[in-house]
């Protein structure tokens, strides 16, 4: 009598949802079918990297700055960046809020990978001390070398066309659209080959260290405005 | 370590040891500085702590355990200064005090993070009483700062493929008009295919020979016809779902591509099984799923979607709910059937038989096709109802509460993305003050150096150095990039014109007074440039011979009303006139032409400079030579300038 009552369709129907359901939710047991459209793991935090400069005695010693002044670096180092170590992202944006108009970025990046001497990816109070001990406080020598430094993207020694083109690109980038005379594409362009035609003395295509700073000495120009940020601390 | 106190107690104790060791001891480290414990004084924002030194070497891994603090001291009051909130800092002071940290409920959490940050301190030590209470509102405010980002990421449109196009397409119908359409076509078709379904079985009137069928059997072809399109539309549709995914795995193990599966696959399955007789009763019973179709309307609507969230976060109240139920059931059950069965003719056959007036009961339905029949049973029965309005009613506030949580947090999301726009403009707004204090101040800067050449004692005073150092160190740097780059900063409005007028230069304009008028704020634009330090002044004034990037313009806006006061020449220090240097365009008219791209020819600048405004040479072409007279065109005419769109 049972098998009678079985066979109706009904019964059929709900034999057959509770097995489709089961099956869902013994798939979903197994893992292979997800319920959760986004998924609030508890996932460890990135462990930010937290950095502690070397004491004040040693960078006394390592760079020019008096006590007073590294105080003063340290204070607004860490200030925008209070895990000890600007990444560069945050370089991005703290040096992008200086120039409203265009865009800093690229030239934020050349800037970064300069002062990250160990090329590890975030720059730290020492490095950015030294850099700035090297730019307010160094000979000319110095500053021309972090110069050329700047430029030659790759640090193989050569300031190639395309490193200087790149470099001149993000320097123009910082301008804006809205300038006077209106900006055209070959500008850099140009102005890398003027920048040639001064510097590159044997005419090989690249600039070396040597030609940069023999070229930049006999600059008036340049030698003075090399001092022009003496009084910046 | 907060037991750094007890080490000379386990040091002392150690003595204990020296009877039975087998070695001789090392030497004990020498302690050299014999600094007394002293006093510290924290000045945090005026408010001074106190605290003595080994409290904070308690954790030396931290700002204040390490010489980093060193950065922080002021030799000439002999304090540590910190520039932070002195109420963030007593929890703070605190952790090195009792070894705790504590998170205060009322502290905002990024600031409070921010601080620990500064003071080195990691959260994962804030103690077990507040540790909840911390992760919780963290979490809260990841989601919230999540969000924000994922609409940043709607409104950057990188170079994206065509697989990365269409996945956005899909999940966000607003991108494209594409996708608004496919969006309101396959919902359409999920709405006519679940209506096929209902419809399907409603009795359609008779044919005279046979009974009531209903319309599924009558007018089987075009049932099936509506059937094979609606599956049609939908395997496509999830055939290209597939197909831009991301992450084909995942996509397949969501909820959604589950459903897309349920519905389409009983078509199939039917196609294939059709002609088997024996199977053809399971074949009806795929018909049910049909019904999953109705589900695919969860990606239409959001408010389905935060039912289907409810649900699923309250799986367990409503586990609790269906648990609990059952008991009662089953205790009812059975207490009723055994009350009933001395009753005759009772409906009450069996336990299982109960059950169905038990569930009836409890949830104050009451359909009355059972009813108990004697005293015990009556009794009983009342017992049921009442127990039944208390089971159910427990759990339904927490679903309720839950959902009205989740509710309002995407009212609060919804509000936040249109107020985000708002906030955007503003602070862009307020950005472009910034730069227009530079211009503002560049003017001033060179009125005081033209000032300056003309050397009067009076002028020298009326210059107020009104800006503060940080600022013009600020506008120095940027007064370096433009030297650098030898171009100068000007605003929108100077640019757009400068740009207007190099492209009507190129064009040879029917009437000289045109060029001419736009010439003027141009030309005042270049003499601005002239004053230079030393005082002599150039003849010939910068051309601008770039072309503008706008040469194949599609249109050219110029603008109407009168240039206000042009009176602007150089022996006139008239300051006011150099400020008010923007052309006051109000209206226009509009009329469209075609217009040829002819080349570009060079530009003569103008020699004479010093009577008044100096003039472009309005290009004629070279039949009209007559027309090269100079045209002083100062306040006066109310030029019409028309707004010409290439098509």
């Amino acid at each position: 009598m049972l098998s009678a009552i079985w066979e109706t369709e009904g019964l059929q129907t709900v034999g057959i949802v509770v097995l489709v359901f089961a099956s869902i939710k013994l798939l979903h047991l197994l893992g292979l079918i997800s319920f959760s459209e986004d998924s609030v793991e508890d996932e460890l935090e990135l462990s930010t990297v937290r950095h502690r400069p070397e004491g004040l005695e040693q960078l006394e010693a390592q760079t020019s700055f008096s006590r007073k002044e590294l105080q003063i670096l340290y204070r607004g180092f860490k200030n925008e960046c209070p895990s000890g170590v600007v990444n560069e992202e945050t370089f991005k944006d703290i040096y992008a809020q200086f120039f409203p108009q265009g865009d800093a970025s690229t030239y934020a990046h050349f800037l970064f990978n300069a002062f990250d001497t160990d090329h590890n990816g975030s720059v730290s109070f020492e490095d950015f001390v030294m850099g700035l001990s090297i730019l307010l406080r160094g000979t000319i020598q110095e500053k021309l070398n972090w110069a050329f430094n700047l430029y030659d993207i790759n640090k193989d020694g050569y300031i190639t066309k395309e490193e200087m083109l790149d470099i001149m690109k993000a320097i123009y980038d910082m301008m804006g659209k809205c300038t006077y005379p209106v900006l055209r594409e070959e500008t850099p362009r140009q102005h890398v080959e003027v920048f040639f035609q001064k510097m590159d003395k044997n005419k090989d295509g690249v600039v070396t260290i040597d030609e940069f700073i023999d070229c930049c000495q006999n600059d008036e120009n340049i030698m003075r405005s090399m001092h022009l940020f003496e009084n910046v601390l | 370590m907060a037991t750094a106190a007890w080490l000379p107690f386990a040091r002392a104790a150690a003595i204990g040891w020296m009877p039975v060791a087998n070695c001789p001891m090392p030497v004990s480290p020498m302690d050299n500085s014999k600094r007394q414990d002293e006093l510290i004084i924290l000045n945090v924002s005026g408010r001074r702590f106190q605290t003595w030194r080994t409290t904070l070497d308690r954790y030396p891994d931290t700002l204040l355990g390490s010489s980093e603090k060193d950065f922080f001291y002021n030799e000439d009051i002999k304090e540590y200064f910190f520039d932070r909130d002195p109420d963030a800092f007593r929890s703070i002071l605190n952790f090195y005090r009792t070894g705790k940290l504590h998170y205060p409920r009322q502290q905002c959490i990024s600031a409070y993070d921010e601080e620990l940050i500064f003071f080195g301190i990691i959260p994962e030590i804030i103690g077990d009483c507040c540790y909840e209470e911390y992760k919780d509102r963290k979490r809260e405010n990841i989601e919230r700062l999540q969000d924000d980002q994922e609409e940043n990421k709607d409104m950057k449109l990188p170079h994206m493929n065509f697989r990365e196009t269409m996945w956005r397409a899909f999940e966000n119908p607003h991108t494209s008009t594409m996708a608004l359409v496919f969006y309101y076509v396959t919902g359409f078709f999920i709405a006519i295919s679940v209506i096929t379904n209902v419809v399907e079985t409603v009795p359609c009137g008779s044919t005279a020979n046979q009974k009531d069928m209903p319309c599924g059997e009558r007018y089987t072809v075009a049932f099936f016809c509506m059937d094979t399109a609606c599956v049609m539309i939908f395997t496509v549709e999830y055939l290209m779902r597939l197909f831009a995914a991301p992450s084909r795995y995942l996509f397949m193990r969501s909820v959604m591509s589950i459903i897309d599966v349920v519905a389409i696959l009983p078509y199939y399955i039917g196609l294939v099984m059709s002609n088997n007789e024996d199977v053809s009763g399971a074949f009806v019973t795929l018909r049910v799923f049909r019904v999953f179709r109705i589900f695919k309307f969860s990606r239409h609507s959001q408010g389905l979607r935060i039912l289907g969230y409810t649900l699923k976060s309250c799986a367990s109240e409503l586990g609790f709910l269906l648990f609990s139920l059952t008991m009662a059931i089953i205790i009812f059950a059975t207490v009723m059937f055994y009350a009933e069965k001395g009753s005759s003719s009772t409906k009450f056959t069996s336990i299982p038989a109960s059950f169905w007036y038990t569930i009836v009961t409890m949830t104050t339905l009451g359909y009355g096709d059972m009813v108990p029949k004697t005293i015990a049973g009556k009794i009983f029965g009342s017992i049921c109802s009442l127990s039944g309005v208390l089971v159910i009613a427990l759990p339904v506030p927490v679903i309720v509460s839950n959902f009205s949580r989740i509710y309002h947090q995407n009212q609060r999301a919804d509000k936040r993305r249109a107020q985000k726009k708002a906030r955007l403009a503003r602070i862009r707004i307020s950005k472009s003050g910034s730069t227009n204090t530079f211009l503002h101040n560049k003017r001033n800067g060179l009125l005081n150096e033209m000032l300056e050449l003309t050397d009067t004692e009076e002028d020298e005073q009326k210059r107020t150095k009104s800006t503060s150092l940080l600022q013009s160190q600020h506008h120095h740097l940027l007064h370096c990039l433009e030297k650098t780059t030898a171009h100068e900063f000007v605003d929108e409005q100077m640019y757009e014109q400068n740009c207007l007028e190099t492209v009507l230069q190129t064009y040879p304009s029917p009437s000289p007074s045109i060029s001419s008028s736009v010439g003027t704020c141009c030309g005042r634009r270049v003499k601005k440039n002239t004053p230079l330090p030393n005082a002599s002044l150039p003849s010939t004034y910068p051309v601008p011979s770039n072309q503008c990037p706008l040469q194949e313009l599609s249109a050219i806006h110029i603008q109407c009303g009168d240039p206000s006061s042009h009176t602007a020449s150089r022996s006139n220090l008239n300051l006011k006139t150099n400020e008010s240097g923007r052309i006051n365009c109000k209206g226009g008219r509009i009329t469209t032409a075609i217009i040829s791209l002819p080349s570009p020819p060079a530009l003569t600048p103008d020699a004479d400079g010093l009577r008044g405004p100096p003039q472009r040479r309005p290009l004629q072409p070279p039949g009209h030579p007559a027309a090269l007279s100079i045209q002083t065109t100062t306040s006066s005419a109310g030029t019409n300038i028309v707004k010409v769109s290439a098509l």
